[in-house]
Order: structure tokens, then C-alpha cells, then sequence
């Protein structure tokens, strides 16, 4: 275990002797299932929850020769900005005392910042690599959608998301991806890279070689965000140009409404997602969820088989199993779908995710990749978030739009702020330009 | 801000569709935030209709008789189960 509350088990499952990842250890974020060892998302609701098998990246991991040390604390079913929302306790930044870690794949980037563990998957669907990669300092890649299987991964929003690698370095990013990325028939909604026009050397990428790269910016990226996170991001354009790439600002008028866009479907999706926690199948049944430390599993407590009907007990269960943010986003995407404002919200959501699209396409029609701060604002203080729903929301602004275009991005360090804070530098490219994005971050890290 | 997007009978109600009980704590701060998040989402509005023509095609697969989880698999995570069958309240 960390002092930093990183991991929420540490049980460890080798690999194959053999590998391009033999002799490395990947830490998994603990929504991906790993067979026979505890997989929780966060989430009391799963507290000894054993599946009986492994996510398709999991069984690549171990093919490829990966230790996997154990799996890493996150969000509340990835519900979250910052991991705080964990039934397993919050996950403190290890670089920025005091500060989160960024989530929802905190405890992920957390064990690759401190040195825990030399690589981590995580998963994003609306920034939850990227966002917790930039505020620890290390290297995070949302790819394209479609290109890795999320068979096994336990669903918050379809539609948005991918796992994807947190690495000290984009070329060890680059390495974890391609072993995890290519077609799977357990998941139909994978695609080959080579059926869309490259292959998977990803590693090979990683040459630093930005000379001619032509950079878009889009103002709207850097209008609300934070003076010393600018600030650094323009050092690292600098940085870039000196390198002999080029930039120039764009106009992305569709991504002052992904952020909302954004929320109202995978809040949509969540709510229906997540009705599978009945506590019968599996997870907690009323008054049995603890949370945290409980480590045991009282065999006749459950309502399930007992008195009330359904509909009670799951009402009871699913209190009793979820945290606050979990419900939030259940009640609200429960509203956003129910009779009378499905048009008003879910549809016009739709609306928005077609422009955002659009927009993104016109722009690297122009430029081989967009880049802007990963983030609006440094690692925020410990606890500030949490009563304040909708500006922890706000902060995944950059982020978010990205997830809607279905486009792959990287998170690389771009220094810090005058305080020592991390900030990240997101490039965003077209979709199945992993090595473009790839090729231009490794001229940072 | 409005804070009146939402009453207190309206989060009791969507809790109850959603099958979540909620505290009457829950049900006051969810009405408070729900307030300001749904306004939030009114600048949707101001989106123009937009051609959501997706490249999308079905992907199917034979619907053949592969390998699965044994029954005792399919069972190891249900609180409680029954002549190899998982367990739940009465229907009524």
C-alpha cells in the first residue's frame, strides 16, 4: 500500500515470462476486471465483487509479460475530477502536497508519479486519463475510439469511452498502448488501425521529431482558464516552435457548449448503465454496504431474499451501495432521459456532439494536431471540490470535447506554475493519429 | 442562478424512477444543486440543429454456442442464490 491511498488492493497477478512488457510492472485502475481478484470501481456497491474473468486488456497485459502490482484506487465508478469520491478514501497527489491528484483515474497516475509502479492503465470518458496525468506530472493517452476493447471495463458511458496507458514517458506510453490497442470480438464497437489507415507502431513514434508540425490553438481553450496555467502553456509552445514546429490560433465556437453536451449524455448513459446494481446478481444488497474497510460479507443480512418486494429493495440497496456523486449523476441523467425532457436536453446533447464533431474535423483540416492546457486550472486543494458539483464539472471544459469527437489525445508535462504545480499540455489529432500525437509529445517528454 | 428548476417532489420522483431511496438531507441538497446544474445546461438552447449523420454500420457476429461461465461462475458474486439460481425479493 501507498501513504498516498494509490491502491485499493495490492494483490499481485504475474504474466507471462516472456514479453514486450516482461520485467515491467502496470498498475490497473480498479474498473477494469481482473479475474479472481477483487474489482470495485470505486465503488462500495462492488466491495467483494470476484469477477470471473479478465477485461481483454488485462489478459494482453499479462500476454505481454506485465507484473500487475495492483489495482489502483479512482472515482466512484470514474464519477469524479479529482478521486475523492472513492468508498475507499480519497487519493492525495504525491507531487503537489495538499493538492488532488485529478481523476478519475487518480490513484493511476499517482502510483506512475511516485515511482509505485512503472506504468498504469487507466480509463477516460471525459478526461479521467488526461486530467489525473497532468496534475501528477507524468504522460496520459485517450485513444481514438475504438481502438482499444473495453470488454471488461465496467461501463460508465459507452458511447465516450477508453482505457488507455499513464506512463513516466510518452515512449513508455506509446510501448503500453500497443499492447493493449487492436480489434477484439468480444467488443464490437473495436476497429483496426490498419483498416483505418496506419498500423500500431506506436513506440517508433516517439521520436521527437516536430520539425514542419503545424499546431492549431483554440482561443476558446485558453479563454476561462487560469493566468499561471497559460502562462505555462505557452512556454511549452515555445518550446515546440524552437523545435520547428509552427502554430497558429483557431476558432472552435462548438466547445463552449461540449462541457454541458458532455454531462447530459454520459450522465444519460450512467443512469442506465448503472441499473444493473440491484444487489442480487452481484454487488451489495440492502443494509449490508459498508464501504471502505468492511471485510465482511454477512451471508443472510440481505433484504434480497427476504420481505418487501423489487422495487424496495433495490431503492435499498442502491442508497445503501452508492455515494453521493454516483446518485447525482444517476437522478440527473434519469431526468435528462425522462418523458418531457428528452428533447430539451438528451437530444439537443446530440446536437452538440455532431457540431463538436464537425468543428473538430474543419480544425485539423488545418493543423496536424490542436493544443491547449489539459486543464483550466492547477491541482485544486484537497476537499474543495466536493461540495461545489458543478465547478468541479466546469474544470473538465478541455477535456470533455475530445471525448464527444470520439479523437484521440495526449496529456504530456508541460512544466510547472511559479507555485510548483503541474501543468499539462493536451494535443489532440485526428482520428487513428496516435503517432501524430505521439511524435509531437515526445518532443516534451 | 435559478433555483427553482426542480422542487423537492420532483427529485423524490426521479429517485423513485431511478430505484434510489434518498434521504430527506439528499432530497434538499440534490434540489439546491440540481437548481444550478440544470440551469447550467439550458446554454444547450442556443445549439443549432445539427446533421447527425454518423458513418455507422451494425457489426454482427453467427450467433453460435461458444464457451462461457459455468453456472457456479455466474453465481460466485449473488448475495444469495438457490438450486443453482440467483435469489431476489418477492416480485409483489
Amino acid at each position: 500500500m501507498t501513504d498516498y491511498n494509490g491502491y485499493i488492493a495490492t494483490d499481485t497477478i504475474e504474466g507471462a515470462e516472456d514479453g514486450p512488457l516482461a520485467g515491467k510492472t502496470v498498475a490497473v485502475k480498479d474498473n477494469i476486471s481482473t479475474k479472481d481478484v477483487q474489482t470495485t470501481a470505486g465503488s462500495a456497491m462492488l466491495e467483494g465483487y470476484v469477477p470471473p474473468y479478465d477485461a481483454t486488456v488485462v489478459e494482453r497485459l499479462k500476454d505481454a509479460g506485465a507484473t500487475i502490482p495492483g489495482k489502483t484506487n479512482m472515482d466512484e465508478f470514474g464519477m469524479g475530477t479529482t478521486t475523492e469520491t472513492s468508498a475507499y478514501g480519497a487519493v492525495e497527489n504525491p507531487v503537489a502536497e495538499g493538492r488532488v491528484p485529478g481523476g478519475s483515474s487518480g490513484g493511476s497516475a499517482a502510483v506512475v508519479a511516485a515511482g509505485d509502479a512503472d506504468l498504469a492503465l487507466g480509463s477516460d470518458t471525459g478526461g479521467s486519463i488526461r486530467c489525473p496525468a497532468a496534475f501528477c506530472g507524468v504522460v496520459g493517452i485517450k485513444p481514438t475510439y475504438g481502438l482499444v476493447s473495453r470488454y471488461g471495463l465496467i461501463a460508465y458511458a459507452n458511447s465516450l469511452e477508453q482505457i488507455g496507458p499513464i506512463a513516466p514517458s510518452v515512449e513508455d506510453a506509446a510501448e503500453l498502448l500497443a499492447v493493449i490497442a487492436g480489434p477484439d470480438e468480444r467488443d464490437g464497437t473495436t476497429r483496426d488501425a490498419r483498416d483505418n489507415g496506419t498500423d500500431y507502431e506506436f513506440a517508433a513514434a516517439a521520436d521527437g521529431d516536430v520539425d514542419g508540425l503545424s499546431i492549431g490553438v483554440p482561443t476558446e481553450l485558453l479563454d476561462g482558464a487560469d493566468e499561471a496555467v497559460v502562462e505555462t502553456f505557452w512556454d511549452a509552445i515555445d518550446e515546440l516552435e524552437s523545435q520547428g514546429a509552427s502554430y497558429h490560433e483557431v476558432a472552435l465556437p462548438s466547445v463552449e457548449h461540449a462541457v454541458e453536451a458532455y454531462y447530459v449524455i454520459a450522465m444519460s448513459e450512467a443512469s442506465s448503465n448503472l441499473a444493473r446494481f440491484d444487489g442480487v446478481r452481484y454487488g451489495t444488497s440492502g443494509s449490508e454496504a459498508t464501504g471502505g474497510s468492511g471485510d465482511e460479507r454477512s451471508e443472510s443480512a440481505g433484504v434480497s431474499g427476504g420481505e418487501g418486494n423489487w422495487n424496495e429493495s433495490f431503492a435499498q440497496a442502491r442508497e445503501e451501495g452508492f455515494g453521493e456523486e454516483v446518485k447525482r449523476r444517476v437522478l440527473l441523467g434519469t431526468y435528462a432521459l425522462s418523458a418531457g425532457y428528452h428533447d430539451k436536453y438528451y437530444k439537443k446533447a446530440q446536437d452538440a456532439r455532431a457540431w463538436v464533431k464537425q468543428d473538430f474535423d474543419e480544425a485539423l483540416s488545418e493543423a496536424d494536431v490542436l493544443a491547449s492546457p489539459t486543464m483550466p486550472v492547477p491541482p485544486m486543494k484537497r476537499g474543495e471540490s466536493l461540495s461545489d458539483p458543478l465547478t468541479m464539472y466546469l474544470a473538465d471544459a478541455n477535456t470533455t470535447p475530445v471525448n464527444l469527437a470520439n479523437l484521440p489525445a495526449i496529456s504530456v508535462p508541460a512544466g510547472e506554475t511559479d507555485d510548483g504545480l503541474p501543468v499539462g499540455l493536451q494535443l489532440v489529432g485526428p482520428a487513428f493519429g496516435e503517432q501524430t500525437i505521439i511524435r509531437a509529445g515526445s518532443a516534451l517528454a | 442562478m435559478s433555483d427553482n428548476a426542480v422542487d423537492g417532489d420532483e427529485v423524490a420522483h426521479v429517485a423513485d424512477l431511478a430505484r434510489i431511496d434518498l434521504e430527506e438531507a439528499e432530497v434538499e441538497r440534490f434540489t439546491e444543486q440540481f437548481g444550478e446544474i440544470l440551469s447550467a445546461f439550458e446554454a444547450l438552447d442556443e445549439v443549432p440543429e445539427t446533421n447527425r449523420d454518423a458513418d455507422l454500420t451494425n457489426v454482427m457476429r453467427p450467433d453460435e454456442v461458444r464457451e462461457c461461465l459455468s453456472q457456479e461462475e455466474a453465481l460466485r458474486n449473488a448475495p444469495e442464490s438457490e438450486a443453482g439460481q440467483f435469489k431476489g425479493p418477492k416480485v409483489s
